[in-house]
């Protein structure tokens, strides 16, 4: 199977690859739109500030490939958010593939959320034989609100989507990659899909 | 009247209900490994480890157990150092699906952006954050707020909580909280906070600094130093308001196994995972 991580110089992408691997998997790096398209899956990773990691997909000609892909494609925490419509972080636009807003959690919480929340109200072949309430691990200071393409909630500060899908496009707000054993069974699900 | 009573204590136990079953974000335990040459030091007592001064073989069991993450701090001094630890970074990434940090003698962008790349989630940087503040706001920049970790060591003199460098040796003109302030200003995305007064004794975590600093500021904040027993960890998060608390040897000499103190924090109504 093919496997494309999508390199748009964004992330820590190892610990995708290394993940992948345990999983019996090989992927590749690229950011070359043919071996994206080419790809029988494709994962859109991203840690960092969402309106630098925006204009480096712009400068690459990716944020027009990215929401015409036909193949699974799942969006990994700054992924995901950049997958919306827009983000309140640098208030930035989005690639518009989920329809919902991205929000900052209020200051009556820490930010970011560092560590490890349940997921609920779980949707999805994503989460195939995954239990509700498993603890997932999380960094981040935005999130995007529960919505009609939510397949899972977490509460912090307010019941939010940590999970997203519109079609063939899928977002988690977690780290399957850094989530233990259950975020592994994740991220194996999605290259079954 | 008294059916009113009645309904009310009704409420409120269901109230609570509500409360104990409401999802939150859950404290962390994490175990921390000093690295010297890419090989763990300092005292570990595992008799099932094939070879103790492994640090992958380490950081699987401590992942298996429970750990929630893992700290690796280097303390190594040779010029291969950088490579080593590099190395060891790739190794460790390979092997474990947790979260983990690295610190040691991180000074510059470039550090951090090999270590980040090879695998590491987070970077702490120590004794280069007093000397050049701006680092922090470079790395936050560059990398996002989510991967700095700062770590700050601090013992009381004369009342005042006094940021120390070398491992507590060199004292600094800053005030713990002043500096804790400014870090989380420049966009430090999490605070790891060492007791020099308590690290070492086992007597107990620095509760008092610890829920002051939590007030002060609004990231998470790591409790480290004096961990001696389970109710030590209890009372970090509940007397200390700590996200998450650090130990070393408590979990080295296996004094503490992670998955009965989890247990044990739990039935005291933190959120952890188990």
């Amino acid at each position: 199977m093919k496997i494309v991580i999508i390199n748009y110089g964004a992330g820590n992408i190892q610990s995708i690859m290394f993940a992948i691997e345990r999983l019996g998997f090989k992927a590749v790096l690229s950011n070359d739109p043919e071996e994206i398209k080419s790809a029988e899956k494709v994962i859109f990773p991203g840690v960092g500030e969402a309106s630098s990691a925006m204009t480096k997909l712009r400068e690459s000609g990716l944020d027009s490939l990215i929401p015409e892909l036909k193949q699974p494609v799942l969006g990994i925490c700054l992924g995901m958010q950049l997958m919306c419509n827009k983000t309140e972080e640098g208030n930035t636009e989005g690639l518009g593939i989920f329809d919902v807003d991205v929000l900052k959690f209020s200051n009556k919480v820490k930010v970011p959320q560092m560590g490890w929340n349940q997921i609920y109200d779980l949707k999805s072949d994503l989460f195939k034989g995954i239990s509700e309430n498993e603890f997932m691990y999380l960094v981040h200071s935005f999130y995007a609100p529960n919505c009609e393409e939510s397949i899972a909630t977490t509460n912090y500060d307010v019941e939010y989507a940590s999970a997203l899908q519109k079609d063939n496009f899928y977002g988690t707000q977690f780290h399957p990659e850094k989530s233990g054993d259950v975020g592994e069974k994740i991220l194996g699900n999605f290259l079954k899909i | 009247m008294q059916r009113f009573t009645k309904f009310c204590v009704a409420l409120r136990i269901f109230a609570n209900l509500c409360e104990t079953t409401k999802k939150m974000l859950a404290k962390r335990i994490i175990p921390c490994l000093d690295i010297k040459n890419g090989r763990t030091v300092k005292g570990v007592n595992f008799v099932d480890l094939r070879d103790a001064g492994d640090p992958v073989e380490l950081a699987e069991i401590y992942s298996a157990e429970g750990a929630d993450e893992l700290v690796f701090l280097d303390i190594s001094a040779t010029e291969e150092r950088r490579k080593t630890l590099v190395n060891m970074v790739r190794s460790v990434a390979e092997k474990i699906n947790i979260p983990f940090t690295v610190g040691g003698g991180i000074s510059s962008v470039e550090d951090v952006d090999i270590l980040l790349n090879n695998g590491a989630d987070k970077v702490s940087i120590n004794s280069s954050a007093v000397k050049n503040p701006q680092l922090i706001n470079d790395l936050a920049q560059k990398f996002g707020s989510q991967c700095v970790v700062v770590a700050i060591d601090a013992k009381q003199i004369d009342g005042q909580w006094i940021v120390h460098l070398v491992g507590g040796k060199v004292p600094t003109e800053l005030n713990l909280f002043d500096w804790a302030v400014e870090v989380a200003e420049r966009g430090a995305g999490e605070i790891l906070f060492t007791s020099m007064d308590n690290d070492g004794t086992k007597n107990g975590f620095a509760n008092e600094a610890l829920a002051k600093l939590s007030e002060l500021v609004n990231i998470p904040i790591i409790a480290s130093g004096g961990a001696g027993n389970i109710q030590h960890f209890v009372d970090s998060f509940k007397k200390g308001k700590a996200d998450a608390a650090l130990a070393a040897s408590v979990f080295h000499f296996k004094e503490i196994e992670i998955k009965a103190l989890k247990q044990e924090i739990k039935k005291n109504g933190i959120e952890v995972r188990l």
